[in-house]
């Protein structure tokens, strides 16, 4: 258990590693830097010569990236070229906002998919599932921009409910994004809901096929004990991991989001910095979602091992 | 012993909506009845649909089935038409089942005392207080080691054996008055069998329980039941006592499955009984053997013949059952060996070991060599031309992992495969010769695996005849359909997929590819294992033809001992990869010397009323071999202590090339022979 | 039987299942909604210029905003231009681009991961990492970065595209062949001595296309999804021609004086991508895949 605990990690520490290479080059490989976003008209001959040796810039590539990676290893991720402040702090506002709409959409999207993957798995092919599946397709795969369009219209021009847009600065405290997070939220947690109850749909249907529970309810045992103790703890299982590639879908798909509702968040500020070419921003922000993501996967590995008596005790049984 | 009908299945029809929204019967018009403290045999082939009959004796109906008509009675109620709440008592509580492949029955996530503590508490006969007492209890009575230790267990910590009991074990909790097994032993090993259906048997004395038991293997069925039902088609063809099904039965079916099936004591090939029962909503309006039947005649297929009962008792669906008796049951077809001389050693196995164990990441760095005791190791066997050698073993016996370093798919640890003139075999695929290649060619166990579902049979044969003789076009076809018709199927077979095969067709559609490149050598891994006893009867006697014709050399494993005995020249008996008994089958199988071999052959269960096999060997599933000393040594019934452990055991030659891996000299081995293991192996088979 | 006769049997059995498919699928609602969606569209890309009512960058300075009538069927946009025929024709650049470069993604992808299925060893290891890399990273990002250095030309958006959307296929073309490299047929291919190039061709293509096929058409409908997801964002067509993505970003602006812009591409782009998916899920049930478990992005 502890050597495929190492051993995962170590897998991820790799693969977050290759990210930042990858992050680093593609960076690297794109016309202009630091300087050229800093001086930007004024970006030629000695000015910017100047700006390069005094960044640093004029240094081998392999130099920069380990000092770049050392840094952020050590949580200093740089300074922004479009102005002059710590990236630390400026992604820290932000990166608080994503994880408050994240937060919302996950505590709202899990249970709801959950309870709806049981609730059409166990009513397969009947009317309740057929519509619920149909409406999770909808759900699932029209464009975030699109579904966000035409919640704004009905929910804030039409019905005048809720605002369509965030209007809070990226400091404000958390409370200042209510109510106006309510839409962005409902957005994400459509698509997410939709992605985890398919999956636990088709689990719950494969578990209630299965011959331990045939075997069960020729024991006699009760639907509902049959449901709860029999197929659901299995079933559930696979739903851990279905979840961790949601929530990294999430991390790409909230920058669309963001993007539509003026949300100020990580997404939000991605692109406003490729836009600018704030080349470091890009950088620090691109790695946070990577090392995020990897994170959440490796998270999910280990939580689907320890739930699963199979793979926990594998190595307790061989010799 | 026997007293009023608990189980009562009356003019019973159930079936499915076919593709084309036809109604297609999967059990048609079934009338059974099962008494208290009576135990019944179901015996049918793949589709009989005896599964369904027996599921339907619960009230449970799988997914897509629906009632056609009739009643499935327990205890005077319909279960087909009971409200959920009522089933659920009835369930476990009065009637329960004993699945097959426990592994998969019981719940992956939850402790088995747990899954025991469950079917107490439901069918409330213990108070609450009591559970864990009886837990314990259920536990001993099926004879599991330590039930403490078992109950905290989750089932894959278990061995299949293990398993199975504790199935046995959640269907006693219940303290029912009838029990249901679907194929309990069908996947075990021998041993593990016997000692399960010892135990079946002694419960159904001991505790006067009705018991259905459902299975394929006649042998398992004379073993524990005293009244046995044959279904074909979905119908009951026959229902009598066990002695006269299992002797001299009166249907004509019946007859031609007791040909059909191998013995130990018979070294002949069993009868094959050709064609195959129609599919579902398929029959005709007549009887649904006439294709296969020895004895139709016109009228069988127009009318549909009832089930009459029979003057001795019992009943039987056939309008000629009077003439059933001509039809021979016990008439083994043509002797399959060739006789005793064989030409030139074709390969030879020497010292051979094999490992799985890979090297880790660490050992890799250490430059360290892969730790742990080798999966197959010191097997020297010696193949001569033209000869069946078979390897039998259960599982782990490492007699697979052998075929397939002889066919290069696993390269040796240790020692050398010498093959015909040329030396020593390189080890794996890509180092040999075509030549090489195209002489030794493996037949694998399952069809549905070995052949490309995406291919057709032209497709399936053009693969060798290309690659090996580079033929195409017209020449490329005659001489697929030429080897269609060596293994008794037709041209027309060629356009098909293998998806439109019948399990037989698909083997034999396998035999053709091997025999395609004109092999001298060919390897068959379990190749009758996947097949119903009727079909596999066909399956070995085309493999026996073939080799007539062409002087192929098999090597043929099994762990069937019976199918082994029909076919082999010569046996190897292997226990966890070490070689425990080699020699003439005649020798072997009638003096079994080494202990292993004695227990194995003691296991097996004959379709004779009666037949008791001999448990010697506990049934304790081992992980991987001892290090040192016999292979045998934690499970021999004759261990002589100290020497078994720290040596490994000497060759002692028993004459005419029979050898014996024992410590325990060989006179000794020959005469001091646990009686009844000998009687049961020995017993003439006479007409 | 002569042999002249038998070529056509012989085809029968692979066309036979082609056709078993795709009647499979009619035999489904999802399925004939789906296709018939997805054909309407590729024929509406391909041939609307022939048939739209009006010139798209005609502006009509009498008619800005202006709902609905007999002229404007489906009212006008800010600039006076006819809602109808952008409509029409604002899926066509979507459409053609992600049209090409799913095919090239579901190709290099494919094979690339079936033969790392086959292959194993050290390079397997390897490129999964970095395959993992990758997959880590948004696409929105992935795409950002290339668009703002190349610029959004067609030459740049399709091997972009079947770049980054290849990168997931060669995990689920490499899953599925590693399920069919260990099965008997393929052993029996190794142990007869076919190269790994013929065992490629002759066990694993067909086998491992099913799973292909469905994850083309997941494929497609996430790139038409990132398509237009850039667009929206000023980040793809550029103005003067219609797009949908484009059209609802502008509409937004006046959405609350005159919502009817909005409307006809949110309805154009929802259908496309939703008979697509309604397809690969007929697709994926005829070819007895299960799609739910198929990876997100």
């Amino acid at each position: 258990m502890l050597r495929i605990f190492i051993h995962r990690l170590l897998l991820g520490i790799a693969t977050v590693a290759i990210v930042s290479g990858i992050i680093f080059a593609a960076v690297e490989a794109l016309p202009g830097d630091a300087c050229t976003a800093i001086l930007q008209r004024d970006a030629s001959g000695e000015r910017l010569a100047n700006c390069r040796r005094e960044l640093g810039l004029d240094r081998p590539a392999v130099t920069r990236y380990v000092e770049w990676a050392s840094g952020a290893v050590r949580g200093d991720l740089g300074i922004s070229a479009h102005n002059n402040k710590p990236i630390a702090s400026l992604v820290g506002d932000r990166l608080k906002n994503t994880l408050l709409l994240a937060g919302c959409s996950l505590a709202l999207g899990i249970p709801l998919a959950l309870f709806l993957g049981v609730l059409t798995g166990l009513r397969r092919d009947r009317f309740s599932d057929l519509a619920l599946s149909t409406i999770a397709i909808f759900a699932m795969t029209i464009p975030e921009f699109v579904t966000a369009t035409v919640l704004i219209f009905v929910f804030s021009i039409w019905l005048s409910w809720v605002p369509g847009i965030v209007t809070a600065s990226a400091s404000s405290p958390l409370s200042a994004f209510f109510p106006g997070i309510v839409l962005p939220v409902i957005v994400l947690t459509m698509v997410m809901t939709a992605h985890i109850m398919r999956t636990v749909r088709s689990s719950v249907i494969d578990v209630m096929s299965s011959d331990y529970v045939q075997m069960a309810t020729l024991k006699g045992v009760p639907y509902r004990q049959i449901v709860f103790r029999h197929a659901l703890p299995n079933a559930l299982l696979p739903a851990i991991n279905v979840i961790a590639l949601t929530v990294g879908w999430l991390l790409g798909g909230v920058v669309v989001v963001e993007k539509v509702f003026n949300y100020p968040g990580l997404g939000h500020y991605m692109i406003d910095s490729i836009s600018d070419r704030d080349l470091p921003v890009v950088q620090a922000i691109a790695l946070i979602i990577a090392t995020a993501y990897v994170g959440v996967n490796l998270a999910a590995d280990l939580l689907a091992m320890a739930f699963n008596p199979r793979l926990r005790t594998l190595k307790a049984r061989s010799p | 012993m026997t007293g009023d009908v608990l189980i009562d299945v009356q003019n019973l029809s159930i079936g499915f909506t076919g593709r084309s929204g036809k109604l297609l019967p999967v059990l048609r018009n079934i009338d059974l009845g099962v008494r208290r403290g009576e135990s019944v045999g179901i015996v049918g082939e793949s589709g009989s649909g005896k599964s369904t009959l027996a599921l339907a004796m619960m009230g449970y109906l799988k997914h897509g089935l629906r009632v056609i008509s009739g009643q499935s009675l327990f205890g005077g109620r319909d279960l087909l038409a009971m409200p959920s709440r009522d089933l659920q008592r009835i369930r476990g509580g009065k009637i329960a089942l004993i699945p097959q492949n426990s592994g998969q029955s019981l719940s992956p996530n939850l402790r088995v005392g747990a899954q025991l503590t469950e079917s107490l508490a439901l069918h409330g006969k213990v108070t609450s207080s009591g559970i864990p007492q009886r837990v314990t209890e259920l536990l001993q009575q099926v004879r599991l080691p330590d039930p403490a230790a078992i109950a905290i267990r989750y089932p894959h910590e278990l061995s299949g054996g293990q398993q199975q009991r504790v199935a046995i074990a959640m269907a006693l909790a219940g303290d029912p008055e009838a029990l249901l097994l679907d194929e309990p032993t069908t996947g075990l090993d021998v041993t593990t069998q016997a000692h399960i259906l010892e135990l079946l048997s002694d419960i159904a004395v001991r505790l006067n329980k009705a018991m259905v038991y459902v299975s394929h293997d006649l042998g398992a069925i004379a073993r524990v039941c005293s009244r046995v039902v044959v279904m074909y088609a979905g119908e009951i063809v026959l229902d009598g006592d066990a002695t006269t099904v299992l002797t001299n039965p009166d249907h004509p079916y019946a007859r031609g499955l007791l040909a059909s099936i191998p013995r130990l004591g018979n070294p002949n090939l069993p009868m094959a009984l050709e064609g195959r029962p129609p599919p579902p909503g398929d029959a005709g309006p007549g009887c649904s053997f006439v294709d296969r039947c020895a004895i139709a005649e016109a009228s069988c297929r127009s009318e549909r013949p009832g089930l009459q009962p029979l003057l001795a008792g019992g009943r039987v669906r056939c309008r000629l059952h009077e003439r059933a008796g001509s039809i021979p049951t016990k008439r083994a077809g043509k002797p399959a060996s060739a006789g005793g001389s064989f030409g030139e050693p074709l390969v030879r196995l020497s010292n051979l070991a094999i490992s799985y164990a890979r090297q880790s990441l660490v050992d890799q760095l250490l430059g360290r060599k892969p730790q742990g005791v080798p999966t197959v190791d010191r097997v020297d066997i010696e193949i001569r031309q033209g000869e069946v050698i078979g390897l039998v073993g259960e599982s782990g016996s490492g007699k697979s992992t052998i075929l397939k370093a002889v066919a290069g798919l696993v390269g040796p640890a240790n020692g050398e495969i010498a093959y015909d003139k040329s030396g020593a075999l390189p080890a794996t695929v890509e180092q040999r010769r075509p030549e090489q290649l195209r002489e030794i060619q493996l037949i694998f166990q399952n069809p549905d695996e070995s052949l490309n579902p995406r291919h057709t049979i032209e497709q399936i044969l053009a693969q060798p005849l290309q690659l090996y003789f580079g033929l195409s076009g017209d020449a490329l076809r005659e001489r697929s359909i030429a080897i269609l018709e060596r293994v008794r199927l037709g041209a027309h077979y060629l356009d098909r997929l293998p998806s439109q095969l019948s399990g037989g067709e698909k083997q034999r559609v396998a035999i053709a590819r091997a025999f395609a490149a004109k092999p001298k050598l060919v390897l068959c891994d379990e190749v009758t294992s996947a097949l119903d006893v009727s079909v596999q009867a066909a399956v070995l006697d085309l493999l026996d033809q073939l080799r007539r014709d062409s002087g192929t050399t098999y090597v043929f494993v099994s762990h069937d001992l019976a199918v082994v005995r029909a076919l082999s020249d010569r046996v190897a008996v292997l226990y966890q990869g070490r070689l425990c008994e080699i020699g003439p089958a005649a020798a072997v199988y009638s003096r079994p010397c080494h202990p292993y071999t004695e227990a194995l052959l003691g296991a097996v269960l004959e379709p004779d009323p009666g037949a008791r096999p001999v448990l010697m060997a506990e049934d304790i599933m081992e992980l991987s071999p001892p290090a040192k000393g016999c292979p045998f040594q934690r499970r021999c019934h004759r261990k002589v202590e100290a020497i078994c452990e720290s040596m490994t055991p000497p060759q002692q030659d028993a004459g005419a090339g029979h050898i014996i891996h024992c410590h325990i000299p060989i006179g000794e081995l020959t005469s001091v022979q646990t009686m009844s293991a000998l009687d049961n192996v020995v017993r003439p088979h006479v007409q | 039987m002569s042999a002249g006769l038998t070529a056509p049997v012989a085809m029968t059995a692979r066309t036979s299942r082609l056709s078993a498919v795709i009647r499979e699928m009619l035999s489904r609602p999802s399925g004939c909604i789906g296709l018939f969606l997805v054909i309407a569209h590729v024929a509406l890309a391909l041939f609307s210029p022939f048939f739209a009512p009006f010139d798209f960058k005609a502006m009509n300075a009498n008619a800005i905003l202006a709902p609905p009538d007999s002229t404007h069927w489906l009212g006008t946009d800010q600039l006076g231009r006819d809602i109808l025929t952008r409509t029409i024709m604002g899926g066509r650049q979507a459409i053609l681009v992600t049209a090409i470069a799913t095919p090239l993604a579901v190709a290099w992808g494919g094979l690339l991961g079936i033969y790392l299925g086959l292959a194993g060893g050290r390079l397997d290891d390897i490129l999964m990492r970095v395959v993992d890399a990758f997959l880590a990273l948004p696409w929105i990002l992935k795409m950002l970065l290339m668009i703002v250095t190349f610029g959004t030309g067609v030459g740049v958006l399709v091997p972009t595209l079947a770049f980054f959307y290849g990168i997931p296929v060669i995990r689920i073309a490499r899953a599925a062949t590693q399920n069919i490299v260990a099965r008997d047929f393929v052993l029996a291919a190794r142990a007869r001595g076919h190269s790994r190039v013929s065992i490629m061709r002759r066990e694993l293509f067909g086998n491992v296309l099913d799973a292909l096929m469905v994850e083309g058409a997941m494929r497609w409908s996430w790139m038409l999804l990132a398509f237009t997801s850039l667009s929206f964002l000023g980040f793809g067509v550029s103005p003067p021609t219609p797009d949908w993505g484009l059209m609802i970003a502008d509409s937004r602006n006046f959405m609350a004086i005159a919502p009817w812009p909005a409307f006809a591409p949110v309805i154009a782009l929802s259908s496309l991508i939703i008979g697509i998916n309604l397809t690969a899920d007929a697709l994926a049930k005829a070819l007895g895949i299960d799609r739910a478990q198929a990876a997100v992005h």
